[in-house]
């Protein structure tokens, strides 16, 4: 901050948007290097792929964030993920945390705290202001990404449970018992 | 405990979800606005296409809630037809009232529209009787937005000398500038809050934080805060910035991220004379709107039973993990 005496007009035009950024995660530990995560692609693949089938609203609420790649670090959980919600190819992978990642938005926070907000269980700007999460990057993707998902009826977590069909229940079960074993703690 | 004649409780929705939201959650009132400029929550993603609140506003009545349409901003010179369209749409969609902030709107709606319910945004900036009457004669505005500059007692005495209903704030944001007249972001970014519907816009704002997760906010060029780690952080808006001045050294030199919550005046409120009380927050989740409006339809329901509300999960949505009764407690809040 330091406001440091009269601001120059000319200087002041400048926004934030299309500057991706690298992430590295300098304390990524050997678990993560050994992690397979291929048998998780598949997982995400048809989560992503659902959620665009049934929601095809979101896309026009998304705008230009729909070409944005988000990267959410949920603390304590070994890798990645990256999300790319391109209508006409959206896709969302895991990735190692020994990776250089290119991306426009990082979202970070406690597995639980990010649970929450999918579930539209907690408000995310009392998230951010409460320091629950972090945000970093293209604040205008991250916001019309938020929108767009806050705008469903069904929440991001209801939707990843019928992703699963039939087994859609115990998902959206397991799910409900993640949020309270974790929520005690977020 | 008091009791008193429920006002109607209004409430934000910056999308259609959030908008049944705040109607199953017990919401009197829904305020929404178009998408673009008209209004002054123009920010990403959020708002209502025509057809959208078209289905919103069906979703509402069949409910016997009702839907105000912000269209709220002021419109720049050649720029009018988007303002008289938006007024135009919103009286063909059959909203139950406009909210304006523009004197040049304000006679069009009398004009073209003389049946339109018409009230009066706070982002008009009338605080006196003089002001408001103006309005009302003129115009035939039914209900002011008033500016949350007034103490309760002040509310009381325009109240007595104003005919028309007085709609208060009583949860959510607050800034200190005046209503409608604040130019801060315009200064920095070029995009005008009043006439562009938005401050402190999300592609001029950007989150830097360190190592240590203490947290640099810019806009545009200008850093505005550094927030440390664990201290709680509010919205990216310079007037709640921390700066060094010539008296003092990094600290909020207008105001500190906090949000207004006017829980326990409620009673003295509609003792004023207030008819309608009103929960910002239009650019937050459904996570928020439910919560928010819940609580207060139950403190509403428990002061009209005579009874002592609950209110204690409010100060976890605040802004800043903190809250003020304003300048309607005292002129001394700040
Ligand atoms: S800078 Fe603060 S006072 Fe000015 S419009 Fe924005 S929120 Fe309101």
């Amino acid at each position: 901050m330091r406001y440091e005496g009269r601001i120059d007009l000319s200087m002041t035009k400048k926004t934030h948007r299309g500057q991706p950024r690298i992430f590295r995660d300098p304390k990524a530990g050997p678990i993560s290097r050994a992690l397979p995560l291929f048998p998780l692609q598949p997982v995400l693949r048809r989560i992503v792929r659902h959620v665009a089938k049934i929601h095809p609203e979101l896309f026009e609420r998304l705008e230009t964030g729909a070409f944005k790649t988000f990267l959410i670090d949920a603390k304590g959980i070994p890798f990645l993920l990256v999300l790319k919600p391109d209508p006409n190819s959206p896709t969302l992978v895991a990735r190692s945390r020994h990776d250089e990642i290119q991306y426009d938005v990082l979202v970070s926070g406690k597995f639980s705290t990010l649970l929450q907000m999918i579930d539209s269980k907690s408000d995310s700007d009392a998230l951010f202001f409460n320091r629950n999460i972090l945000i970093s990057g293209d604040t205008e993707a991250i916001l019309l990404l938020r929108n767009a998902l806050d705008d469903m009826d069904t929440t991001l977590a209801d939707d990843v449970a019928t992703a699963f069909g039939p087994l859609a229940k115990p998902m959206r079960a397991s799910i409900n018992l993640a949020n309270r074993i974790t929520g005690a703690r977020a | 405990m008091t009791q008193f004649e429920k006002p109607e409780l209004v409430c934000p929705a910056g999308t259609p979800a959030s908008l049944r939201t705040a109607v199953d959650a017990g919401a009197d009132a829904v305020y929404c606005g178009f998408k673009g400029p008209t209004n002054a929550r123009n920010f990403s993603g959020l708002n209502f296409t025509k057809a959208e609140l078209s289905e919103s506003v069906k979703y509402a009545h069949d409910r016997d809630a009702i839907v105000l349409a912000a269209i709220n901003s002021f419109p720049t010179a050649g720029r009018t037809d988007l303002w008289k369209n938006s007024v135009d749409d919103a009286v063909e969609l059959g909203l139950d009232a406009v909210i304006i902030a523009d004197i040049g709107m304000a006679q069009y709606v009398a004009r073209e529209h003389p049946d339109q319910r018409l009230h009066l945004s706070v982002q008009a900036g009338a605080s006196s009787p003089e002001a408001i009457n103006y309005y009302v004669e003129q115009f035939g505005v039914k209900r002011v937005v008033l500016p949350r500059i007034l103490t309760v007692a002040e509310i009381k005495r325009v109240h007595d000398a104003i005919d028309c209903e007085i709609e208060a704030f009583v949860f959510g944001n607050i800034g200190m500038m005046a209503e409608g007249r604040c130019s801060l972001t315009n200064y920095v970014t070029g995009v005008s809050t009043n006439m562009d519907g938005v401050c402190s816009p999300a592609s001029h704002v950007e989150y830097e934080p360190d190592e240590n997760e203490n947290l640099t906010t810019r806009l545009g060029e200008f850093a505005i805060d550094c927030i440390s780690c664990g201290e709680t952080a509010g919205y990216p808006t310079i007037c709640k910035g921390r700066y060094d001045t010539a008296i003092k050294k990094n600290y909020y030199a207008f105001e500190e991220p906090i949000s207004l919550n006017l829980t326990r005046l409620l009673p003295d409120l509609i003792k004023a004379g207030v008819t309608a009380l009103k929960i910002e927050g239009r650019q937050r989740s459904r996570a928020y709107i439910r919560s928010v409006v819940s609580s207060f339809r139950e403190a509403i329901d428990a002061y009209a039973a005579g009874d002592e509300p609950d209110i204690s999960q409010l100060i976890a949505l605040t802004e800043g993990g903190k809250e003020t009764e304003g300048a309607f407690k005292s002129k001394t809040w700040r």
